[in-house]
């Protein structure tokens, strides 16, 4: 029992890994340009389609290096040709055509890479589990962890110690005042934005090797995302990661004893944050 | 543009709805697309009731929808072989839905309300998708068929007659679409235009704005269910994708493209998007691509919607 608990519970601490890596990618494109932005399953898709394809040539340690960098570029082209008209619109329009994105995404991976599981090898040093008793334990579940420890102690690295960082979290809190001093804020937004999906793409390639790549491996991730963002509150990135490992554990826990409930018991904490801490746990008073 | 008089438009409208299962035939349609046509368009006015005229931005409705789908299909599966029955719990479900939801998400605003609403409409979806020995999970919940509706004095055959369907729910159209128009026109409707175009300042004139859009909330979700009970009879099917968070957004876009601002805009946008996509998924395999496209195309290019573009070329 206890073996039962500790597995489901790791398990469901590695898929919370994963909510918070895609929904930090979404808090900080919500936070800077107020976009939320649907089709972020699709780029983590495309995250996974880009790595299956690069495997055959540069292995899976070169794959997990460029696929993420280049859903990046496919979302700075996305930010750059659609994404940028609708700032300052209502952010009905912004929503309606991510929406639409996350269509052409899904049905566009489908098309080319056909909708069942394709099989996508992880590497046999991280397939070996580490011990007899604890079987679940395998590398590929300590890599994942260790890697997205690694990603986020980066992500707010870059964003408290590098000029960039500094002018996304300025931009976040008055754009206008970034902007009047000097500061391009439609680079900013771009790069922001790539940043974004950059995260995506990781989750992407990781995601294929844990649960099997299909084209709806994106859809699928993206709701307790948002989930995760509401719970930690909106606006903090921190909020967003714990939101994340929470509800991950919680689905993991419900997972023992009443499986069928994985999915609602996260909406369920989504209704009691919202009754007693209507900010979210982390999120600031009155910003939104 | 010629100037067209409302009342001229309106009355025009009603004729076109009331003629519309005879006139169909001519354009190469049939009765259950115009069905179809008028239950989505109801599902969209409500909508819009919240959108267009609060001003505020659910992503959500198709939970509300759908709880009328499958309060439809389940009572007359297992309660009461009675369509009048079923409607009532559909709409009695999305009601009390809507009341405690609308609760606990009335004080939030733009974006972090639409969030809260997509996520909150997944709740219904997961539901109805884990809960299978009742609900038929994935595949949906069949094996009942709509029952025609004993009056006393008379029978209505909505199982057997096509017209007698499409009459049924251009009825129940009626009723919710005079309601919102009335409501509209009273001083809670002004209320909430003037809530959608300054919040503060409504709420420094002594308006007290989160019940305001709490009852504009409850009300359109209500009648969204009223169409999704409706959408059940239709299809004799209840469809977990019926309550999927890509249902909410084919709302929103049948309103954006008929145009939010409009009253009627909804029904026009629901007109084209139910054609179009009953031509597209009959031509092609990947018509979810066309109809992405489609969205991305009415928010770059036409974000005023037809009736918008139509009322701004009429005011030069």
């Amino acid at each position: 029992m206890t073996q039962l608990i500790l597995f489901n519970l790791l398990n469901g601490l590695i898929i919370g890994a994963f909510y918070a890596l895609m929904a930090l990618g979404l808090s900080l494109i919500l936070n800077l340009s107020g976009v939320i932005n649907f089709a972020h399953g699709g780029f983590l898709a495309l995250g996974g389609y880009f790595a299956f394809m690069l495997i055959p040539y540069i292995g899976f340690w070169g794959a997990l290096l460029v696929a993420p960098v280049l859903v990046a570029a496919v979302g700075l082209v996305v930010e750059r040709l659609f994404i940028r008209r609708l700032y300052g619109r209502d952010p009905l329009y912004s929503l309606l055509l991510t929406f639409g994105l996350a269509f052409i995404f899904e049905d566009g991976t489908r098309f080319i890479w056909g909708a069942s599981t394709l099989p996508f090898a992880v590497p046999n040093v991280l397939q070996t589990p580490l011990s007899l008793n604890f079987f679940f334990l395998t590398g590929y579940r300590l890599f994942m962890v260790a890697l997205v420890c690694v990603v986020v102690v980066g992500l707010f690295l870059i964003l408290n110690r590098t000029r960039l960082g500094m002018r996304i979290r300025a931009g976040t809190s008055d754009l206008e005042t970034v902007s009047v001093l000097g500061v391009n804020v439609r680079i900013l937004r771009n790069l922001n934005f790539g940043l974004g999906t950059y995260m995506a793409g990781l989750a992407g390639v990781l995601a294929a090797g844990m649960l099997g790549l299909q084209p709806t491996i994106g859809s699928a991730l993206i709701m307790p995302s948002f989930v995760a963002i509401i719970i930690g509150g909106l606006g903090s990135l921190p909020g967003t990661l714990l939101g994340g490992l929470l509800i991950g554990a919680a689905s993991g826990m419900v997972t023992v004893f009443y499986p069928s409930a994985s999915e609602a018991v996260i909406y369920a904490m989504m209704g009691l944050v919202l009754l007693i801490r209507p900010r979210g746990l982390l999120g600031e008073e009155g910003r939104f | 543009m010629i100037k067209i008089d409302k009342r001229a438009a309106s009355a025009l409208i009603w004729l076109l709805l009331l003629t519309m299962p005879y006139w169909l035939v001519w354009v190469h349609g049939y009765t259950a697309l115009g069905t179809r046509v008028m239950v989505l368009s109801l599902a969209a006015m409500s909508l819009n009731f919240l959108l267009g005229f609060t001003g505020v931005l659910s992503f959500g409705h198709a939970a509300y929808f759908g709880l009328g789908v499958y309060g439809m299909g389940l009572t007359i599966k297992y309660l009461l072989p009675s369509t009048l029955a079923g409607m009532a719990v559909g709409v009695l479900a999305g009601f009390v839905a809507a009341a405690i939801i609308g609760a606990l998400i009335v004080r939030l605003r733009g974006v972090y309300f639409a969030m809260v609403t997509i996520a909150f409409g997944q709740v219904f979806y997961f539901i109805a998708y884990r809960w299978n020995n009742v609900t038929g999970g994935d595949d949906g919940l069949s094996g009942w068929r709509r029952v025609p509706i004993d009056l006393g004095f008379t029978r209505v055959d909505i199982l057997g007659n096509d017209k007698a369907l499409y009459y049924l729910v251009l009825l129940c159209f009626a009723v919710a679409v005079t309601i919102m128009w009335a409501l509209l026109g009273s001083p809670f409707g002004r209320t909430l235009l003037a809530i959608r175009e300054n919040e503060r300042r409504a709420r420094f004139l002594g308006i007290p704005v989160d019940r305001h859009i709490w009852l504009s909330w409850v009300i359109s979700c209500t009648f969204c269910s009223l169409a999704g009970t409706l959408y059940a009879l239709l299809n004799n099917f209840a469809d977990p994708h019926d309550l999927r968070w890509d249902q909410s957004g084919d709302f929103v876009i049948m309103a954006v493209l008929g145009g939010m601002r409009s009253f009627w805009g909804p029904l026009i946008g629901a007109a084209i998007f139910v054609v179009l996509q009953d031509y597209v998924s009959s031509q092609t395999q990947n018509w979810m691509s066309i109809i992405g496209l489609f969205f991305v195309l009415v928010v770059l290019f036409f974000p005023r919607g037809v009736l918008g573009i139509l009322r701004r070329e009429s005011a030069r």
